[in-house]
């Protein structure tokens, strides 16, 4: 019966290749899907609660392929859980909290992208793309018009 | 022996599919009616030598013919048969095989009721299809053939992965590909289109109802996938924006912008070249979604088995396929518009709305899957773009299509008046945004904006939907008529109106929260109390599982028994935690088992998930909307 | 019409991307605190449990910060070369033992050698997350000034040292 530890062990050690990927991938998520679940409510004060769940929604699991922190259990999950619950009741900010992620982990970390020069464009490209599909309608249905 | 029968038929298939599409698109070009009459007798051998490579396959399976190294991989000797069964598409060699059956299937479909069609113009399908299963049988042949076989061949096999041994993603993979896959008709009756001296006027109305079969199908498959992973992966979520499964959303996206664009094109002529690119545009992010599942190329929980060369293989099949259409396209498509006018206000501008917002969504989707890739590619960084951007985004294209919805069903084509459109529009606008207002506050205790509008929009939606639905039928001296394809359309936007309703409500009012049990001990969540009965420990076919028997009441009243499990399956030694559900139409009560915390003490998550199951029974509603529009007369003519 | 031509032109900009993609190695992450100064620490000596390190110790020389665990498959697979490696008086080896058993490490350190001048003891895990540290092995190297000058993810071995430490060992002395 492997445990919990070797599993991630061999998780955290495998170079992925062709061969073991499917197990790689595998083991990755029959770890994260059994144990995904805390012993309890982090906060008791269900705003600072609420805030907590979405935060660690936000974060990426960096051993995971594709999973936040909060819906794994490795034990990078756990411990970077436990570093944000710190920080809100230390009163930290949740740009603080992203803040100290991204300095020691890289933007990758954070599911939602930060405000940076290379991700302007993608965050005003809904606004950018809307506004020029409601040129494009006006300028077809200006032109049936006159026909 | 059948795993050799089964190599050997498939090969067969790749050389019948070579002269399908070779015979049919010559014969067409030559206008030969001796090499268009081959053009169905190929077809038909094809998918022939096709079933039989599949049937090959399903027989290794369930014979436990562990020879073969794709069987040895995905199954055992203990593995229910349902599940050997599900288990030959479980990994990639057998997915493709899957998918290869379903096009020739679909082929062998555009055979039997294509004779209404020209010769030529069928001849020419036909034959665009028949290249697009060689492309396939070849990939699978030369990379991913599920018919190798293993020496010595082991006793017994490494277990289905036990995340598919399960009946939604038993059913899952086919009913996706029969949607994904059903796109190429729509992708091969453009091309014969395009190819065609003169485009004939009636190419919308023939491609109309392959196109909406297909679609109902990939709406089905999605929802399913949506559904499984909410019941099987334990956290309650149903949509994540991983990258498999947003490519899945996209051709659905394009598929239904293709619908509406061809409901124009048939009824007024116009917007020729928006459908002609719809329709290449949908199969083609049906092809890109299957690469990028299947490269590597992207981070993905769903991902297959990853594989650059196979990657590359499919990278260039695509260029093929997507870059020759759009070449085509290009050259062809001015040739064909037409000049028609329409007022401002009417049918054709608000679907003209629809297909851009639906486009926009489309390349938003597309923009947040290949965003971090590209700055990756161009040593900008590395980012990722999760769930907390897709939601943001994809409400500003949203909000608009889903306010104009209602309008463009009312509006009459050529010219309606803003006025008319108000004056059929404002009572259900006023019921529901009373009932909007009072559901969520009266309820559920809560209002906010986001909460308001999509309770209002989604409300008027429905409401407005069953007014269409009503105008369908007329009772003509005493005899019952239907318009199926008006009673369709509004079934599918009044299971949209349910979709939307469903989505918010969850999102606003789910609850979901870890808490650590004794035996004995209860706990409240959400106005429901939970007791914790026993643990014990069962056993199933091939796996042993920890049991928890948790109580459910409803104030005093004793409403379930939940029975959550831990399973470890006994070949892969794999733990999965199923969760236990209470389903009712208006909510969902759901409790997953975490960890022993020592002393008869258990971790253990429950939620509340009001409205969830209006999500995925809008989606069937819309599925059934398509069903009844492709079952109007005129198709059957 | 040249408007036409906007689909096949908008899919031949996207495709070489695929192209280039493909060949990436996902695994990689690259690390924030390249050119940064190590975090300071404290931690207690794995050997010597009454003993504290401190972070400033460390600034004397260039040395290696390899992060282990005796349940890391890929730890057991580099011991040998670093073990060379520490013999061999190249550059002083720090380790820092992660999220691990005491005993375990002991016994492990005692049966396969220990190659390390000194092992800080980071039990919590929290020491390992300034490091942005998120799997074992990892292995930093740093300079005299404290500055993390590389880093690599996964077991070294003579090809990776020869390829990807040793140019930079001789920059910085």
């Amino acid at each position: 019966m492997i445990s919990g530890k070797e599993t991630l062990g061999l998780l955290l050690t495998m170079r992925i290749n062709q061969n073991n990927v499917f197990l790689v991938l595998f083991l990755c998520l029959i770890m994260n899907f059994t144990h995904a679940i805390d012993s309890g409510l982090a906060f008791s004060d269900p705003k600072l609660q609420q805030r907590y769940e979405t935060l660690i929604s936000e974060i990426r699991c960096l051993v995971c392929q594709n999973q936040s922190i909060k819906s794994s259990n490795v034990f990078l999950a756990v411990d970077l859980r436990n570093e944000v619950k710190i920080m809100i009741s230390e009163g930290k900010s949740n740009k603080e909290i992203a803040n100290f992620l991204a300095d020691r982990y890289g933007e990758f970390v954070l599911y939602r992208p930060r405000f940076k020069p290379n991700t302007i464009f993608l965050w005003l490209s809904p606004f950018i793309f809307l506004m020029i599909g409601m040129f494009v309608v006006y300028k077809v249905v200006r032109k049936k018009i006159i026909t | 022996m059948f795993p050799e029968i089964g190599h050997f038929a498939l090969i067969l298939a790749l050389v019948v599919s070579l002269c399908q599409g070779s015979v049919s698109l010559y014969g067409a070009a030559q206008q030969n009616k001796d090499l268009i009459t081959l053009s169905r007798p190929l077809a038909h051998t094809q998918s022939l030598f096709v079933l039989i490579a599949f049937a090959c396959l399903v027989y290794s399976f369930v014979s436990d013919d562990f020879s073969v190294l794709y069987v040895a991989s995905n199954s055992q000797l203990a593995l229910p048969l349902l599940f050997k069964v599900s288990a030959v598409w479980g990994a990639h060699e057998g997915s493709l095989l899957l998918w290869i059956l379903i096009l020739s299937s679909w082929t062998t479909l555009v055979c039997l009721f294509s004779k209404n069609l020209p010769d030529i113009f069928s001849s020419r399908v036909i034959g665009v299809l028949g290249f697009l299963n060689f492309g396939f049988i070849l990939f699978t042949l030369f990379t991913s053939n599920p018919f190798e076989r293993i020496f010595p061949s082991p006793l017994d096999g490494n277990d289905l992965n036990p995340l598919l041994q399960d009946i939604g993603l038993a059913i899952h993979p086919p009913i996706l590909y029969v949607g994904y896959v059903g796109f190429a008709v729509a992708y091969a009756f453009a091309i014969s289109a395009m190819l065609s001296e003169k485009l004939d006027k009636n190419w919308a109305k023939w491609t109309r109802p392959w196109t909406t079969a297909a679609w109902l199908f990939l709406t089905i498959g999605i929802a399913l996938g949506s559904w499984w992973a909410y019941y099987e992966l334990g956290w309650g979520g149903w949509w994540f924006w991983d990258p498999v499964e947003n490519a899945s959303f996209m051709p659905w996206l394009i598929g239904t912008a293709l619908i509406h664009s061809l409901a124009v094109t048939e009824k007024r002529g116009v917007f020729i070249s928006w459908t002609l690119l719809l329709s290449v545009s949908a199969f083609s992010l049906s092809l890109l979604g299957t690469f990028l599942v299947r490269s590597g190329i992207l981070i993905s929980v769903h991902a297959f088995a990853t594989d650059p060369e196979r990657g590359l293989f499919i990278l260039i099949f695509l260029i093929s396929v997507i870059g020759g259409a759009l070449l085509l396209y290009a050259k062809k498509a001015s040739d064909l518009d037409k000049k028609v006018s329409f007022g401002a206000v009417s049918r054709e501008t608000f679907l003209l709305l629809n297909n851009v917002l639906l486009v926009i969504a489309t390349i938003l989707i597309l923009l947040g899957t290949l965003a971090p890739l590209v700055l990756e590619v161009f040593n900008m960084g590395k980012i990722s773009i999760g769930a907390p951007w897709f939601e943001i985004a994809m409400l500003v294209p949203m909000i608009p299509l889903l306010i104009l919805v209602t309008m463009g069903m009312h509006s009459l084509w050529i010219k309606d008046s803003s006025f008319n459109l108000y004056k059929k529009l404002r009572s259900p606008l006023g019921i529901a945004t009373l009932v909007g207002i009072v559901i969520p506050t009266v309820f559920y205790g809560r209002s906010g904006l986001l909460l308001l509008i999509g309770s209002i929009i989604s409300i008027w939606i429905i409401i407005s939907s069953s007014l269409s639905l009503r105008s369908s039928w007329k009772n003509n001296q005493g005899r019952f008529q239907i318009n199926r394809s008006v009673a369709g359309m509004s079934i599918a936007h009044l299971g949209l109106g349910v979709f939307v309703f469903g989505v918010t409500i969850v999102s606003s009012f789910g609850v979901e929260t870890d808490r650590g049990f004794s035996l004995g001990d209860q706990i409240s969540v959400a106005g429901y109390e939970y007791k914790l009965n026993s643990i014990e420990n069962v056993k199933g076919p091939n796996y042993e599982a920890i049991e928890a028997d948790i109580s459910v009441f409803d104030g005093s009243e004793l409403i379930s028994h939940l029975r959550p499990q831990k399973r470890t399956y006994l070949v892969q030694k794999s733990p999965m935690t199923e969760a236990a559900i209470l389903a009712k139409w208006n909510k969902d009560l759901f409790v997953a088992l975490g960890d022993s915390l020592g002393n008869d003490s258990w971790s253990i998550r429950i939620q509340y998930k009001p409205m969830v199951r209006w999500i995925w029974l809008g989606c069937l509603i819309m599925a059934l909307g398509g069903l009844i529009a492709i079952s109007d007369k005129r198709y059957r003519r | 019409m040249k408007k036409h031509y906007l689909p096949i032109l908008f899919f031949l900009a996207i495709m070489p991307i695929f192209f280039i993609g493909l060949d990436r190695d996902k695994s990689v992450l690259p690390s924030p605190l390249i050119g940064k100064k190590i975090p300071e620490f404290s931690l207690p000596s794995l050997i010597n449990s009454e003993l504290q390190i401190d972070s400033s110790e460390l600034l004397n020389n260039t040395f290696l910060f390899n992060v282990w665990a005796t349940w890391c498959v890929g730890c057991l697979e580099e011991h040998d070369f670093l073990m060379k490696l520490s013999e061999s008086n190249e550059i002083p080896i720090v380790g820092l033992n992660w999220r691990d058993n005491h005993n375990d490490a002991l016994a492990w350190l005692r049966d396969y050698g220990n190659p390390y001048t000194i092992i800080a003891e980071d039990v919590s895990g929290r020491v390992a997350i300034d490091w942005g540290v998120y799997g074992a092995p990892e292995s930093f190297l740093v300079n005299s000034n404290g500055i993390i000058l590389h880093k690599h993810l996964g077991p070294l071995d003579d090809d990776i040292w020869e390829r990807d430490f040793r140019a930079i060992i001789n920059d910085a002395n």
